[in-house]
């Protein structure tokens, strides 16, 4: 072995894992906590209360995030879709993407994938003896490790079309990291006719505009940074797909199914949209 | 009752249909649920069935609330505010919308009654089932965490593993040190290299490592690492190993800082590379010594040299002998390159013994040349005083196989300021005055001087181009008319080589012709010379005859410009041809292949040998004897004509002109200046009288050089020379100057 190769590995062990520092707030502990959840720990908990402090909004937002998702399964599976691939999945809670799409296509296959390593151990646990659906431990900003893992392998099959879930994910991606790129890398795998889910927070309109940097500066303490970005930012991450109708707006404007009576302004500090990946399906 | 208690009918299923509204409207808000409002109302109807059939069951029991409110938290209504606005719809609207219009049996306030304590019991439901969720969520998720730490333990425990495995079975030896530099942890590899167990290589600190022949930068380096102002370095480190013997390493250190940038480990990876830099060391040694002598060698020696001369050391002087042995080829070629070998093993030997002890260098640069380099010298004496003890050093004769040879040497000294020659100024001065004192006669030493590098240098630098210029045609002939002096005519033409040198103009022979001679390009210049003489013969050969034809026909109008030109004399003399002559240098005399060459040129251009006249100098036939006379009497009876050049200023025994092969004698320029006075001096005249008679008496013409005046032209013929050349009549000039017709004076 060479003196340089060796101390290059001395630096930093590339099969090193992660260790895991739980009095770091996690993000899909603090979401868990929004949902009325009890996957969290106090230091979870304190910096939700810190958030909602900050934005009283904040759980409604997620309950309308949540909602889109609901939807945005409905959707896919009403398509013929049918696998779907959720990265930043966070902690498995009530209503999960499984729950959805299964109930509705009992063939459905869902791959979830998560960087917390809680999160994946959770999700393991709860998916225990489901055929249909698993886990990965990787990094969305890897995307090579998420496409190349063996679950993904063993549940997808990428000749079909799959829904890319990337739900409340992005706006936690910075821009060096150059989210759309890795985006575009993992639809170049995708089959003509997938569908590509996005919901990204935003501070066009809406209370955001005020109260954003207070929410940033609790999730600044956290182990992923919230990035608010403008609707033509969070438009692009569609190159290469159609959006479908009613295009990237407001997360209850997206094909609400019951007309609310009175719409939360709060709600409109996030966008969703759906995108079919354009070409002839197979 | 007609109607089952899950069967609500009419009136009473619109009621609660009503009342769900009502319900989930108020409670929607206060959940988290991801379900539309519409499913949530559709999840509380049969919800509010089994409250109103509680309510009005026989006998009445409160269990089913504990149900109800079990079913809200699984329904996601987690939130502890979504409590009062369950309770208070219930509490307003379920005794109203759950009325059993049929049944009467239930008065107002019994069913208000029994309305609260369905709600205690929805409320102790919901609290139940909330604390159990709480709590069973707490513990998956504590047990998702115990996993993930686990999985990350045992993925830490596979690295830590596999890292040991790599530190153990490197071949290269790692140890890790604290900042203290005491060793925390050594690989087996570093301890076989230093010949101890681990364990004993993890008592020992770092810093105890000093060794005599570490380089002086290593251990500032290693204070900067330690300071955390360094992040690594690398160099060649040697070690002492228990046994006596040194390791030699390529030691490449690192700072491992923490989290916080703190430096907390020295991180030392070594490479074994002592028998490599033995081997290397071997290969140097032997790369820059002499394998005859065991002397540094030239490599050695211009690297010593060159770091003498380099003005940044502390040295201000440098002084330079450099030897070459005379006639060291005669002793390989006379008695073998043995004895040549045992000869110079002798004289290394001695030239050692003169500096022994001074750490002035010897080293033998090549074939019988070596060179003394002193450092410092307070002057050139002290290097003159090397040399001369050098040559008496040699001066004792070297016995070899029974024989004494005695040893004699030349030695260019250069001595000077450093800082001021680059080396290969200061070795091409070296070689120049080591050349001079050769041409001084050998066996001496002498001083560089510059007028003297100058003058070599210019030699050296003309003698280089010669080849090339040759090739490049650089070179020309000039002619001078040779005159016949019984009427004037012209006779022959002398042939005169020219260099036209790009950078130094026009040269003379006298410039460059000994250059040639020296490095045996004379030969082939030679050669070209004769051959465009010749070939210029034949040209105006075939020029007379053709103008002697015109002449026959129109020779009015020819020799219409009154005879005193090569035409007039071709009129008179038919076809006779014009004679050219070439110098032959001493070099070209003895070459073998003169006379085949002289014979080559000669019938390639079709021309009669005696139109052919080699000069040849007196002093380069004295003390030639028959074999070396050999070729030019070849020459001689094949018909060419051959000229002894500068008769007269050679001690040549007069006797021996009888048995020279020569045809004429060219009287030097010397004995002819006297006849330029009027009166001529009687001492010249006389002489040169004698001469003529002599010549004469031998059979062989006499031809004069250096005719300068009518007066000495016409003396001359009168003391009966036949032919002359002088600026009188012509100077040197092109070939078609010649054919224009000189300006002979008759």
């Amino acid at each position: 072995m060479e003196l340089n190769e060796l101390e290059t590995q001395m630096e930093r062990p590339a099969w090193a894992p992660q260790g895991i520092d739980l009095t770091v707030p996690s993000v899909s502990r603090m979401y868990d906590y929004y949902l009325g959840g009890s996957h969290n720990f106090e230091v979870d908990r304190e910096a939700g209360k810190r958030a909602i402090e900050a934005w009283p909004g904040l759980p409604k937002i997620i309950q309308a995030n949540r909602a889109f998702m609901r939807r945005a399964i409905r959707y896919a599976t009403g398509e013929g879709v049918t696998q779907f691939l959720d990265i930043g999945s966070g902690i498995p809670t009530f209503g999960n993407v499984h729950e959805v799409a299964q109930s509705a296509d009992s063939s459905a296959r869902v791959v979830y994938v998560d960087n917390d390593p809680v999160a994946v151990a959770h999700s393991r646990a709860v998916l225990e003896g489901n055929e249909g659906a698993d886990v990965v431990s990787a990094d969305f900003r890897s995307p090579q490790d998420i496409l190349h893992s063996a679950e993904v392998e063993r549940l997808l099959d990428f000749q079909r079309p799959v829904a890319l879930l990337l739900v409340a994910l992005l706006h936690f991606v910075e821009d060096k990291d150059d989210p759309w790129k890795t985006v575009r890398e993992i639809s170049d795998e995708l089959a003509p006719g997938s569908l590509l889910v996005v919901s990204h927070s935003s501070a066009d309109e809406g209370p955001m505009r005020n109260v954003g940097a207070g929410v940033r500066d609790v999730y600044r303490q956290t182990s992923s940074p919230l990035i608010t970005r403008s609707r033509s930012e969070i438009k692009q991450f569609f190159e290469g797909f159609d959006i479908v109708e009613p295009g990237v707006v407001p997360l209850p404007r997206w094909r609400p199914e019951d007309m609310p009576e009175t719409e939360d302004p709060l709600l409109l500090s996030g966008y969703a949209g759906v995108g079919r990946k354009a070409g002839s399906v197979g | 009752m007609s109607s089952g208690p899950h069967e609500p009918e009419g009136l009473e299923k619109d009621g609660l249909r009503r009342f769900a509204t009502i319900w989930s409207r108020a409670v929607y808000p206060a959940t988290q649920t991801s379900m539309t409002r519409a499913e949530l109302e559709d999840y509380l109807y049969p919800l509010a069935v089994r409250l109103c059939d509680a309510l009005h069951a026989h006998p009445f029991t409160p269990a089913v609330g504990r149900e109800v409110g079990s079913a809200l938290v699984d329904a996601h209504c987690t939130s502890p505010d979504a409590l009062p606005h369950l309770l208070g719809v219930i509490d307003s609207y379920l005794v109203l919308y759950g009325r059993d219009p049929e049944s009467t049996t239930l008065d107002v306030d019994e069913a208000r009654a029994r309305c609260s304590r369905l709600q205690h019991s929805i409320a102790a439901g919901f609290t139940q089932a909330l604390r159990d969720r709480t709590l069973s969520e707490q513990e998956s998720l504590s047990r998702a965490a115990l996993a993930a730490q686990t999985a990350v333990e045992e993925a830490l425990h596979a690295s830590e593993t596999r890292f040991r495995a790599v530190f153990n079975s490197a071949t290269i030896g790692i140890s890790i040190a604290d900042m203290d530099g005491r060793i925390r942890d050594a690989n087996e590899a570093l301890a076989r290299m230093f010949g101890r167990s681990a364990e004993e290589m993890r008592r020992r600190n770092v810093n105890e490592w000093v060794h005599p022949d570490d380089a002086p930068h290593v251990w500032r380096m290693h204070r900067q690492l330690v300071r955390g102002e360094r992040d690594h370095f690398r160099v060649e480190k040697p070690y002492h190993r228990p046994d006596g013997t040194v390791l030699w390493t390529n030691l490449t250190v690192s700072l491992l800082r923490d989290a916080d940038g703190e430096p907390r480990y020295q991180l030392a990876l070594l490479e074994d590379i002592t028998e490599r830099r033995l081997l290397h060391l071997r290969l140097r040694y032997e790369a820059t010594h002499d394998e005859l002598t065991g002397l540094p060698n030239r490599t050695l020696f211009a690297e010593r040299l060159d770091r003498l001369l380099s003005a940044s050391g502390d040295v201000k002087r440098f002084g330079l002998c450099y030897l070459d042995i005379d006639g060291f080829k005669a002793v390989n070629d006379s008695l073998g390159h043995a004895v040549g070998d045992q000869l110079l093993i002798s004289v290394a030997e001695r030239l050692q013994s003169c500096t022994a002890g001074s750490g002035h260098l010897v080293a033998r640069i090549g074939g019988d040349e070596f060179a003394a380099l002193v450092t410092d010298p307070s002057g050139p004496e002290d290097v003159t005083d090397l040399a001369r003890q050098v040559l008496a050093a040699l001066a004792t004769p070297i016995g070899i196989d029974g024989r004494e040879l005695s040893v004699r040497a030349s030695i260019g000294i250069v001595e000077g300021p450093s800082g001021e020659l680059r080396p290969e100024e200061v070795m091409r001065s070296a070689d120049i005055t080591m050349y001079r004192a050769k041409d001084a006669g050998g066996n001496r030493y002498e001083l560089a001087d510059p007028d003297s590098d100058a003058r070599a240098i210019d030699r050296h630098s003309l003698t280089n181009r010669l080849p090339a210029a040759l090739e490049r045609d650089e070179f020309f002939l000039e002619y001078q008319p040779l005159i016949r002096m019984s009427d004037g005519h012209v006779d022959g033409a002398e042939a005169l080589v020219r260099w036209k040198h790009p950078v130094h103009g026009l040269l003379g022979p006298d410039r460059f012709i000994p250059l040639a001679e020296h490095t045996g390009l004379i030969v082939p210049l030679g050669r070209w010379v004769m051959e465009q003489a010749v070939r210029q013969a034949c040209a105006w050969h075939e020029e007379r005859s053709a103008a002697s034809k015109n002449g026959g026909g129109k020779g009015k109008s020819k020799g219409k410009g009154k005879g005193k030109s090569a035409g007039s004399g071709a009129s008179d003399d038919g076809c006779r041809p014009l004679r050219v002559n070439v110098n032959l240098s001493p070099r070209q005399l003895h070459h073998p292949d003169l006379v085949p060459d002289t014979v080559a040129v000669l019938e390639a251009a079709g021309m009669a040998p005696s139109s052919l006249c080699l000069e040849v100098t007196e002093s380069a036939l004295i003390g030639a004897d028959e074999d070396e006379l050999k070729p030019l009497r070849q020459l001689a009876e094949l018909g060419v004509e051959i000229a002894l050049d500068d008769f007269g200023t050679g001690y040549s025994n007069l006797a021996n002109l009888r048995r020279l092969p020569a045809t004429t004698l060219k009287l030097d320029r010397s004995f002819t200046q006297g006849l330029q006075q009027h009166p001529a001096d009687p001492a010249d005249v006389t002489f040169v009288e004698g001469i003529v008679t002599l010549a004469h008496a031998l059979g062989l013409a006499v031809t004069v050089e250096g005719v300068e005046t009518e007066h000495q032209a016409s003396k001359l013929r009168d003391l009966g020379c036949d032919t002359a050349q002088g600026w009188y009549y012509a100077r040197p000039g092109p070939a078609s100057s010649f054919q224009q017709g000189f300006a002979v004076i008759p």
